[in-house]
């Protein structure tokens, strides 16, 4: 490295970094020579899919890295007023705590883990204060307030002798960022911080991580796999693979002319809203030619039928009951694909699981494959589960993990009396696997000894096993990173145009129902609020919620979610 | 009261949908006092079920006199006193005249010596308080801070020491501790009394000057007589020590796990990560969260304790109602074992309240 008069603005300087942890499966590197730049004032994204290195990169600026992991070459951090350089792999102790808070901070990904439950939130603020500075108790409950303030949380000086769990879901991730902020370091680096947001909450911490730079004066270093949220904050962006960074450039370049093969990969497989949808492809090759998406018949009589739905989960003693799902009301019809939109708490989740029989109806009507599900009983219910189909959204904790993944498959058979033991039903798992594009001889293998990716297609195997007339999918791709997210979404779009099942697929994102289903149906604290066509709903949306729902989206393309985020801005101010 | 900013109840912006539907349901209901009292009107319930339930599982066996006296007095003698005592009436009436009695504080007379037998529980209960009162200081003593080292140095030396430490102190039966701990401090070193609660000559003195409350701490502080406080410590020591190491195993090793898993938390890394040092981590950050699932745990073990205490109070000769339990089952005097099991369902009852308190006091989200 050169020194250049520039030298002084850089605040993080990361040069050659090796690091690799030990293991009792040997050394595993994750990270292989990366060298990055911060300056003051700007948003480098790093962007990568997990187990890239992106953030143990990201973990070693501030010494953050567990016993195990090896370091080589320095990292160059500079205190805000240019005072003070530390390399930080060679600190230790109170030197290394010293740095920690007060020249680089740290916002997290899920802020009600990252907010200490049993101590309120001024506490939490005021120890790193006073951790760092001979700031007495009094000041230091002056100084959270007014961080608090300034990060948007509404009266703060009542707000600051409460509890984490008294915050909703954006708010926490607002105090993580008071918490980062408050002791005016010079650099910021925020992991995945909107990840476990809802869409439209993620919108408002975007907007108050864009504000860092110039109210706050601090360089933010961006961890995050969501292109979206990269095109809408990161002034430069690096890209790394398998612990290298492959391709550094500033936003507008990378979006528009990535140079790396992965660069391009990553980008291609991003869902998008009104992007090529599956149902109409284009026959190119002739893997394509089997891929005859399924005609609905508007007449035919509908697999599920809802009317003025409700459920209600009744509260614990002396609590209010919750109605989780208001009057809701859809239909699917043979062949389709009805994609469920909705934030958390919407319902949606509620009324897959009504509709599996696993969640009792409280009002109204709700038909499925012709039993009425209001008051029904197991008995009545029992024959029709075999024609239901169900796939769960995290891959890792739906698999029995004593069972071998041909165990499970076959469990649906052995449990509805097809086959008499999973040795029996072995001929239809293969075949099972075999359409989900899994080798057979995963069959032996443990649910653990499988990826993620690789997992979620077997749980699509066992919730085919049945040749199910619907299948239920409750946010099958979300726990996925993109490319593996775009490689399953169009397994399932095949095997949809395939088997011809009908299916309820339950989303928060609207990019990838919009690739998916033949009508999108969207949720708001348990009431529908729009249904139609994916132009009809993501092309015109008629309801305000989901206009808001569609402008909090952040597009992966830099200059479009600039103009995004003005109508946004503009909606937000209507409201 | 506070003012949230939608107004709502919830603490959730408009727009913000909270994270589950069961988080949204927490956030409702009472506030603290209300929990407490939910919590402490669930005590009689439970008294009135263990009552029950001792009441019936003693009769499934005959009746008291027959049990106590049968085979020992002819057959039309023994009629007359189970006549006389009211014991061939329908079960249904003895019940409910029993429950009523317990509902007076009378819980009759017991048949091998015929004492009152709420004499009996003031007399030895007290004592089985005052040895789990100083046992369970022992058992904090070892368990909290060796707990926390141990996690703190966790797979390290240190902790593989503690663990097997800890399994060595609650896996060897009480009397056999106790025994050992006679054999080095009271026969080798002579550092300690052998047995008893306080020599004879203390005891004679308490009764005189002292208050009579049974709690002999309390009596020797009374008489003024630092002499007397200290025999009566000296013979607390070692059952202490024997019933208070038994437990601090369990708490060493509890305590280990908790922490263990709020050090790994986000929160302690979201700490570390502002510059807060490693001592503070583990004393402040992750021993609060910890806390619950220990006191709830701890809450059970002073049953267990109560039960454990039978062999220490055998062990040491320290008149408890451990010791005095084992009298009566002896001499199958059923109304007095019924007393006295039914006084240690209360303590029990009693107990979780209070640990319901103390959890409700360290976790703001405990108010169901």
């Amino acid at each position: 490295m050169t020194a250049t008069q520039d030298t002084r603005d850089v605040v993080v300087d990361i040069q050659d970094l090796h690091i690799s942890f030990a293991t009792d499966a040997g050394t595993v590197r994750a990270v292989s020579g990366a060298s990055l730049q911060v300056k003051s004032g700007e948003v480098l994204a790093i962007v990568g899919e997990s187990g890239s290195g992106k953030t143990v990169t990201a973990r070693s600026i501030l010494g953050l890295l567990p016993d195990t992991a090896l370091t080589s070459g320095a990292v160059l951090l500079t205190r805000k007023d240019g005072s003070d350089t530390h390399d930080v792999t060679t600190l230790q102790g109170k030197n290394l705590r010293d740095i920690r808070g007060r020249d680089a901070a740290m916002v997290f990904q899920e802020p009600s883990t990252v907010l200490n439950p049993v101590f309120t939130v001024g506490w939490q603020i005021a120890e790193g204060l006073r951790a760092h500075t001979q700031m007495s108790a009094s000041d230091a409950r002056e100084k959270a307030i007014d961080i608090l303030r300034r990060v948007g949380i509404p009266d703060p000086e009542h707000r600051i002798d409460h509890y984490p769990h008294q915050f909703s879901g954006g708010q926490k991730q607002r105090i993580v960022i008071a918490q980062a902020i408050s002791l005016d370091p010079g650099l910021i680096i925020a992991d995945e911080p909107t990840t476990a947001l809802d869409v439209t909450v993620q919108a408002e911490i975007l907007d108050l991580l864009r504000q860092i730079p110039k109210e706050f004066g601090a360089a933010v270093v961006l961890i995050t796999h969501n292109m979206g949220v990269v095109a809408d904050l990161a002034d430069t962006v690096a890209v790394m693979y398998k612990g290298e960074i492959v391709e550094q450039a500033d936003v507008h370049t990378l979006f528009a002319a990535p140079k790396h093969e992965y660069t391009r990969a990553l980008l291609d497989a991003v869902p998008r809203l009104g992007g090529r949808r599956f149902r109409d492809r284009v026959i190119v090759s002739e893997a394509d030619a089997a891929f005859e998406p399924v005609d609905v018949d508007p007449s035919a009589t509908p697999v599920v039928a809802a009317q003025d739905l409700r459920i209600v989960y009744r509260g614990r003693l002396r609590q209010p009951d919750f109605t989780a799902v208001d009057g809701v009301s859809l239909e699917i019809r043979p062949g389709e694909v009805l994609g469920l939109v909705g934030e958390s708490g919407s319902g949606k989740t509620t009324i897959g699981r009504a509709i599996a029989g696993l969640t009792p109806v409280s009002g109204g009507s709700l038909n499925v494959l012709g039993v009425e599900m209001l008051g029904v009983k197991e008995r009545t219910f029992r024959p029709i589960r075999r024609r239901i189909g169900f796939v769960f959204q995290d891959p890792a904790t739906s698999f029995n993990p004593l069972l071998t993944i041909a165990q499970c498959v076959a469990e649906p058979l052995v449990v509805h009396g097809i086959s008499s033991s999973a040795q029996e039903a072995r001929r239809r798992v293969d075949e099972l696997l075999e359409a989900v594009q899994l080798p057979k001889a995963f069959g032996d293998r443990f649910p653990h000894e499988l990826s993620g990716g690789q997992r979620q297609r077997a749980s699509l195997a066992r919730a085919l096993a049945l040749d199910p007339e619907l299948l239920i999918a409750d946010e099958p791709t979300s726990a996925l990173d993109v490319s593996v997210q775009a490689r399953v979404l169009d397994l399932f779009a095949r095997l949809q145009a395939e088997l011809g099942f009908a299916c309820l697929f339950i989303s928060h994102d609207l990019a990838v129902v919009d690739l998916l289903a033949h009508r999108i149906a969207v949720l708001h604290n348990g009431v529908l609020v729009e249904e139609g066509t994916g132009d009809e709903v993501l092309g015109a949306p008629k309801h305000p919620y989901t206009q808001r729902l569609l402008a909090s989206l952040p597009v992966p393309d830099p200059v479009e979610q600039a103009a995004r985020r003005e109508t946004w801005r503009n909606l937000r101010a209507a409201d | 009261m506070t003012s949230t900013i939608t107004g709502a109840p919830t603490g959730v912006a408009p727009g913000q949908p909270s994270p589950a539907p069961e988080a949204r349901k927490k956030k409702q209901g009472g506030g603290l006092g209300g929990y407490l009292l939910v919590r402490f009107l669930l005590i009689f319930p439970t008294i009135f079920i263990l009552v029950s339930t001792v009441f019936l599982l003693m009769r499934t066996t005959g009746d008291p006199i027959t049990a106590a006296l049968g085979g020992r007095l002819p057959a039309d003698q023994l009629a007359e006193r189970v006549h006389a005592a009211g014991y061939d009436r329908p079960l249904f009436t003895q019940y409910v005249e029993y429950m009523g009695q317990i509902a007076r504080g009378d819980f009759g007379h017991t048949i091998s010596d015929n004492r009152p037998v709420t004499e009996v529980l003031t007399t030895y209960g007290t004592a089985t308080l005052e040895l789990a009162f100083y046992a369970l200081i022992v058992a904090f003593a070892i368990g909290i801070p060796l707990g926390r080292y141990a996690a703190s140095r966790r797979d390290k030396g240190p902790d593989a020491g503690l663990r097997i430490g800890a399994v060595l102190a609650y896996a060897t039966p009480v009397f056999f501790i106790g025994i050992l701990l006679k054999l080095v401090f009271s026969v080798w070193l002579d550092w300690l009394p052998v047995a008893g609660r306080a020599s004879t000559g203390a005891e004679i003195a308490m009764q005189h000057d002292g208050l009579q409350t049974g709690f002999y701490t309390i009596d020797a502080i009374s008489t003024g007589n630092p002499q007397i406080l200290r025999d009566v410590l000296e013979h607390a020591v070692l059952p202490a020590i024997a019933l208070g190491l038994l437990t601090g195993g369990i708490f060493l090793r509890l305590v280990r796990t908790n922490v263990i898993g709020t050090l790994s938390t986000g929160y302690v890394e979201a700490a570390r990560s502002r510059g807060v040092n490693e001592r503070r981590l583990l004393r402040k950050h992750a021993w609060r969260p910890a806390l619950v699932p220990i006191i709830t745990v701890i809450g059970l073990q002073v049953a267990l304790m109560l039960s454990g205490a039978v062999l220490t109070e055998t062990t040491f000769e320290w008149k408890g109602l451990g010791f005095q339990l084992i009298q009566y089952v002896k001499a199958r005097d059923y109304v007095a074992v019924q007393g006295m099991v039914v006084m240690l369902a209360v303590i029990v009852a009693l107990t979780n309240f209070v640990v319901d308190i103390i959890a409700a006091l360290v976790d703001p989200r405990i108010r169901f």
